[in-house]
């Protein structure tokens, strides 16, 4: 699905990713964890199209299409999805119209007709309850006055209603309670098929025990310095990234 | 410099109004004679303004003041198919010129409507008392040359229920149309009137309107007052209202084209409990200018007033909001709100907002606000990872933006054609 190849980005001429290789299938989920400052956000930033980072090597293949060369607004048209560490308030502007015009455009792009008043509806009322998203908070501002845990349901509520082949999900957990964190959890294990894929991002090993992944990434100084089963996950909670420190470092 | 000069520059500066003045013949209509006279007075000693003037100094009249201006009715053909108007109590003046050909005939019970020019002496003794005509040019040369206008009144209990669309085009060059209209809304009555400005083949022509307003004890009344004049022509309106006790006024002021438009609204609130609303949303592009001057004055204790105008600038277009609130020392118990909000969608695009409030009671809950900013980039990259286009998402964003305004138009029809005229001028959607 993604294979991103010696990728190196920086921001205002600093380099942040360093090479960073990583191979994604469809029907998998990979856990990207790793320190503060390891680049973590930046590899969600650059894989949406943020365009204050600047690309000088490698390159990210999205189903056959090359990812660096399509504006963020085709990414998501062609199935990518990034649910935000820090979803954007966005005063006056209802969730539901705004996600009426983006799956209109996503189906314009794919020259697929419009989507019906009566079907799109019915699809808010089946995806805003995989969420828990009262349908009331579906049609307020996007964002606006939402509580943390709101505006992070309310992101997995847009990737349902959008349906990407892709999910990165950006630091979703954090700052979740409990119970907001097992409805996150529930709804991306809901929304999992063998056609699509999901990349958690997060520094935390809790949400893992809701969403079981296929592989463990660990992201520090910009590249991928180790990889493997779940109970990575595991191993890096109770020992810290000390030891892989240690290890790169050496 | 020598006196001579000086008398030379005063010459050629006089010149200016004199030279606009000079062919335009005096009002025909049946309000006082001393008012038409008393005006004729005032421009003489009186040129137009210049950015040296407080009320003027981000707006200047050039353009207007180099008008050849003439009061040609010209009785153009007009489609009304394009008007989008559901009223059927439409009255439609061009150049300041009753057409009766084109409005409507029937009269609904409860309400006089009429233009000017066939009002008696005793109907139009109201005009004048209200508008300032002292050292305004506008206000002045309006009361010595208009040529018509609407005249309606609502009886004292009547509610009316059909909005009264009154359409005022202006068509031809160097037209300047003198447009008066009086508005009487009696006590414990109720109406919606809906002033429409439009162009038709005009070019460096200029409306200039003064509607004096009276709204009755306890009366209910709202004007939807819409201006879509095409660029290239000028509008100088003037609304002048007096507010008796315990009635609501609300005037939404949607401004959409037009090269030079200088809106003043100015609210006496002369009864207690009062109400008044002043919503304003004005888009422009290009090289337009627009000034809303408002003036709310809150004479008595316990009214409210709620003012809210917003705009949306492209291109390298001016706007100018100018809201002035003033409490005076025994009106106790005001609250009155106040708040403009801008977006600037180009480098070149500017606003000069000034809110001012001048409070002499001590007992009052008055605020006022003004935020001029760009739209969040950050909100745009969100918008824009969910699959819109940059474009789609700048229109989502600006289109929410105004519709704070845009909401508070309650007339159903009003809304839909305001928005109509948005996505065709500018592409939004709602």
């Amino acid at each position: 699905m993604i294979k991103i190849e010696n990728l190196h980005a920086s921001i205002d001429g600093k380099e942040i990713l360093k090479g960073l290789n990583l191979e994604v299938k469809a029907g998998e989920i990979h856990a990207i964890m790793g320190p503060n400052g390891a680049g973590k956000s930046t590899l969600a930033s650059v894989l949406a199209g943020r365009e204050e980072y600047e690309i000088t090597a490698g390159s990210v293949d999205f189903d056959g299409q090359d990812l660096l060369e399509l504006s963020t607004e085709d990414r998501a048209r062609e199935g990518l999805f990034l649910a935000f560490q820090y979803p954007v308030e966005i005063p006056g502007v209802s969730n539901v119209n705004f996600l009426r015009t983006a799956l209109n455009e996503i189906r314009e792009y794919k020259g697929q007709e419009q989507i019906s008043a009566k079907e799109f509806m019915v699809r808010v009322r089946e995806k805003s309850a995989i969420v828990e998203l009262d349908a009331k908070l579906a049609s307020r501002s996007v964002n606006e006055g939402f509580s943390g845990g709101e505006k992070k349901r309310n992101e997995i509520f847009q990737m349902a209603m959008l349906e990407p082949k892709l999910a990165i999900l950006d630091e979703t957990d954090s700052g979740l309670d409990i119970d907001a964190l097992r409805i996150v959890a529930n709804g991306v294990n809901t929304l999992k098929s063998s056609k699509n894929a999901t990349i958690i991002i997060t520094h935390y090993q809790r949400l893992l025990d809701y969403i079981v992944p296929n592989f463990v990434h660990v992201l520090y100084d910009g590249r991928i310095v180790k990889s493997g089963p779940k109970e990575l996950a595991l191993e890096l909670e109770e020992k810290g990234y000390d030891w892989i420190k240690a290890e790169v470092d050496a | 410099m020598s006196e001579k000069n000086n008398i030379m520059n005063d010459t050629i500066q006089q010149n200016k109004l004199a030279v606009f003045t000079e062919g335009l013949s005096l009002s025909n209509l049946a309000y006082s004679n001393d008012l038409k006279q008393k005006a004729l007075n005032i421009l003489n000693t009186l040129d137009f303004p210049t950015t040296r003037q407080e009320d003027w100094k981000y707006t200047r009249v050039g353009r207007i003041a180099s008008i050849k201006a003439n009061q040609t009715a010209h009785n153009s053909q007009i489609d009304l198919s394009s008007i989008r108007t559901e009223s059927k109590l439409l009255f439609v003046f061009e150049n300041g010129h009753f057409r009766s050909d084109l409005s409507s005939s029937d009269m609904p019970k409860g309400v006089v409507i009429k233009a000017l020019s066939r009002c008696s002496e005793e109907e139009l003794s109201l005009v004048g008392s209200l508008v300032n005509i002292e050292n305004q040019v506008f206000t002045a040369m309006n009361s010595a040359f208009a040529t018509d206008g609407i005249y309606i009144q609502i009886q004292p209990n009547e509610i009316i229920t059909p909005s009264i669309h009154v359409l005022h085009i202006l068509s031809g060059d160097n037209t300047a149309s003198f447009t008066r209209n009086l508005l009487v809304c009696s006590d414990f009555a109720q109406a919606h009137i809906i002033q429409e400005y439009i162009t038709q083949e005009a070019s460096s022509s200029i409306n200039n309107v003064v509607t004096e307003i009276i709204v009755g004890v306890n009366a209910h009344f709202t004007i939807d007052k819409i201006q879509h004049e095409e660029q290239g022509n000028f509008a100088v309106l003037t609304e002048q209202v007096d507010q008796k006790k315990d009635s609501t006024f609300t005037i939404n002021t949607i401004t959409l084209d037009g090269t030079l438009v200088r809106n003043n609204l100015n609210i006496a609130v002369n009864g207690t409990n009062c109400t008044s609303n002043l919503n304003g949303a004005y888009l422009l592009k290009n090289n337009q200018h627009v000034d809303n001057h408002t003036l709310v004055d809150h004479k008595v204790a316990n009214c409210l007033s709620n003012e809210l105008y917003k705009g949306v600038i492209y291109d390298k277009a001016t706007a100018v909001f100018n809201g002035k609130v003033f409490v005076r020392k025994d009106a106790q118990k005001i609250n009155a709100f106040q708040s403009n909000g801008n977006v600037l969608m180009s480098d070149d695009a500017s606003v000069n907002s000034k809110p001012e409030l001048e409070i002499y009671a001590d007992d009052v809950k008055c605020s006022h606000g003004s935020t001029t900013g760009q739209l969040d980039e950050e909100a745009i990259f969100y918008l824009r990872a969910r699959g819109l286009s940059e474009k789609a998402a700048r229109n989502l964003m600006v289109s929410a933006f105004i519709s704070d305004v845009l909401d508070k138009i309650e007339n159903q029809t009003v809304l839909e054609k305001v928005q109509l005229i948005i996505q065709q001028k500018f592409a939004w959607e709602f």
